[in-house]
């Protein structure tokens, strides 16, 4: 009777101490409306996953987790302001970026200039100038190379030549152009046609016509959802040219579900970088996804999300790992911490180079084969996607031209 | 830069397409904005509505035209209704009611935006025809079947308009209501219901530029966003309240971009359109058809 007193009372001290502390309050803008909510919408029901997860185990350091996310309507004009809110009035103990590059790069100087650990969320090089050491990127991706390393490699292989570069006029898919050119250069590839198009483009066909006129061996596209899909569809319509071995390269948006059920067909023989594809093992993945997709019939968002969501998951795993480690909310020694050690997620092993990006990255480029239209469930099956590069993770050669492997 | 002739025809093809579509999309503000008077920015949010409906009732089966046409008559009642609430809120209150106004219309768009996030997600939403996805070809040039039917619903559009405007009693008060209010009321008309009327109508057209935005690409909640200084330029562009001052007007911005793209780079492309904008202005400040 005395030891079942004893535990009652340490359980009533124990949530007295819980209640007077408050809970442990994680801050972050995450895209719901505008050009990049899809993915944004989807990243922060990983989140909400791991909170729940989190708070079911008794939380960390004896507190709750909190989640404060605002709605930066996909502009980086907002982000400044509401991170600066985040710090000022609600004042949060960790910040999680906003999902995508865009958003990202002008908190980059305020989080610098306040000295404060921001975990990162799938952007691009967004570090490589300001480099600020207490940045964690979740995204598998370092450099360029290790974006496009197996998309130009393969091209390479098939003997191209010449190469049509066409890239959205905004921060993460210049970056990726830049990174692109450098490979470029590096194969001896050359550059018969170049373009950049704002991202108010509405309709393709003008520019596909000027590819196909140009007839290069490679097509490089550095886009985002909006553009990748009305790319896809002009491409469908118009045709660039027998010329074409390899097309793709770095189209964000052909990862998310809703966007390749709809396009369906049209994806086959684009090769495209990806950061999970069916078939990839890491422990925990499965179940997590499994999970996953109850909660996104729920939200309305992307059913299978392969391509973000996990990786969110994972920046509530490596924060808890971290905690834990050094029983503390000091954003310097949870940096160091992050910095030093491997991280166990369900998107496996991820351990951190000085820039703060992975030292070993995992972004495959997958080239879309027997694609169906209207068919969801097709995505969930290997071999849909058949990763071409680079070797570690290759499942298959890429099929060429272009035009044979979309069975044209 | 790809330059050859062959490749400058095909850009001017593609710009008359694109900028029939322009038309299309711009065609309703002409009516709210250029005949009314009313800052209507939420024009191109109601287009995404529409295309919205469009894509609802592609989901059971029926065409995008024909679901563009079947809801133009709810968006006419829509259209009456707003137009209402602005007249008592807004205009009946004082000579500030455009700025004002362009605030209400701001919320609606807004409204609308974020209804439609909660109503369909955020994902992309495109439609299935016959017409989509597929091309005819002409010589050596493939044309995408999509922008032919936009080009020819913005011809039908600006005919009938025109017809409507000139042809009818109710048309005629339209124009006379823009041009000289006090004077409408001297013959008997009710100012306040014409402009409901015309309210109404350029709604209705919102609707049928949906079916078409929809049918052109995929649409996402926010697309309106795109669309809203393309289509007051095309309208000051024409001349406030010219139907067909605003195809002209449509198809001069068409063309220009897909040149410009074409030859000297995509990025130039907004700023050249909003460039001979600023010229067209500045040698005739009524626009190009205005009186």
């Amino acid at each position: 009777m005395k030891r079942l007193l004893a535990v009652f009372v340490a359980m009533l001290v124990s949530s007295v101490a819980f209640a007077q502390q408050g809970p442990i309050k994680i801050g972050m803008s995450m895209p719901q409306t505008g050009g990049l909510a899809g993915g944004g919408k989807a990243a922060l029901v990983a989140l909400r996953m791991w909170v729940e997860d989190v708070n079911a185990k008794g939380g960390l350091l004896g507190r709750k987790v909190e989640l404060i996310a605002y709605d930066d309507q996909s502009s980086a004009a907002n982000t400044p302001g509401i991170y600066t809110k985040l710090i000022d009035v609600d004042k949060v103990d960790l910040l999680i970026a906003p999902y995508a590059t865009v958003p990202t790069a002008p908190i980059m100087p305020l989080v610098k200039q306040r000295g404060l650990l921001l975990m990162g969320n799938f952007s691009f090089q967004v570090n490589a100038t300001v480099k600020h050491d207490m940045w964690f990127n979740n995204a598998p991706w370092s450099d360029a190379p290790s974006w496009f390393a197996g998309f130009f490699e393969a091209g390479q292989k098939l003997g191209a030549k010449t190469v049509a570069v066409l890239a959205e006029d905004q921060e993460f898919a210049q970056n990726l152009r830049k990174g692109a050119m450098a490979l470029i250069e590096k194969h001896k590839l050359k550059v018969v046609y170049e373009q950049n198009y704002p991202s108010s483009t509405v309709d393709f066909s003008t520019m596909i016509r000027a590819i196909r006129a140009a007839k290069p061996d490679i097509v490089f596209v550095a886009s985002y959802p909006n553009g990748s899909v009305a790319i896809v569809r002009a491409v469908n319509e118009i045709g660039v040219g027998s010329s074409v071995k390899i097309f793709g390269g770095g189209m964000v948006g052909l990862q998310f579900t809703p966007i390749m059920e709809s396009v369906g067909s049209s994806l086959n023989g684009i090769v495209n970088y990806n950061t999970y594809v069916p078939g990839m093992k890491y422990p925990g993945i499965e179940e997590y996804f499994a999970r996953y997709a109850k909660k996104a019939v729920e939200e309305k968002v992307d059913p299978l999300g392969y391509y973000i969501t996990p990786y969110n998951y994972a920046i509530g795993q490596m924060l808890e790992q971290a905690i834990k480690a050094t029983k503390s909310l000091d954003h310097r020694k949870i940096a160091d911490y992050l910095r030093k050690n491997e991280m166990k997620t369900i998107v496996g092993p991820i351990r951190y180079g000085p820039d703060g990006e992975w030292a070993n990255p995992r972004v495959v480029q997958a080239q879309f084969r027997g694609i169906v239209d209207k068919n969801v469930e097709q995505f969930k099956q290997p071999g849909k996607q058949v990763v071409i590069g680079p070797q570690q993770f290759k499942t298959g050669e890429v099929v060429a031209p272009f035009e044979k492997a979309r069975g044209k | 830069m790809v330059f050859s002739l062959d490749l400058l025809a095909e850009a001017v093809l593609f710009g008359i397409l694109v900028g029939c579509f322009y038309a299309a999309v711009s065609i309703g503000l002409s009516v709210a904005f250029g005949l009314l008077d009313v800052p209507h920015i939420a024009h191109p949010a109601f287009m995404v509505l529409g295309a919205y409906g469009t894509y609802l009732l592609g989901r059971y089966g029926v065409d995008p035209i024909l679901s563009g046409l079947l809801l133009a008559p709810l968006f006419f009642l829509l259209g009456v209704a707003m137009y209402r609430f602005y007249y008592e809120t807004f205009e009946k209150r004082g000579t500030d009611a455009g700025v004002r106004g362009l605030a209400f219309f701001f919320g609606i768009a807004f409204i609308i935006e974020i209804g439609l996030v909660l109503a369909f997600g955020v994902d992309q939403r495109m439609v299935e025809a016959a017409y989509i996805g597929k091309s005819m070809s002409l010589g050596e040039i493939r044309i995408p079947l999509r922008l032919v039917v936009a080009f020819g619903t913005a011809l039908l559009l600006t005919f009938f308009l025109s017809l409507y405007l000139s042809k009818t009693f109710t048309g005629r008060a339209i124009k006379a209501v823009a041009q000289d209010e006090p004077a409408l009321r001297l013959m008997g008309a009710n100012p306040v219901r014409i402009k409901q009327w015309a309210f109404g109508i350029a709604t209705a057209v919102a609707a049928i530029a949906g079916a078409m935005l929809i049918i052109v690409g995929p649409v996402e909640p926010a697309m309106d966003r795109v669309y809203i200084g393309r289509t007051f330029c095309v309208v000051v562009l024409a001349g406030l309240g010219s139907m067909s001052g605003t195809l002209v007007a449509g198809l001069i911005l068409g063309i220009a971009e897909s040149i410009v793209l074409t030859m000297f780079g995509a990025s130039w492309a907004p700023a050249v359109a909003f460039g001979l904008l600023l010229l067209v202005l500045g040698v005739r400040p009524q626009g190009l058809f205005g009186r």
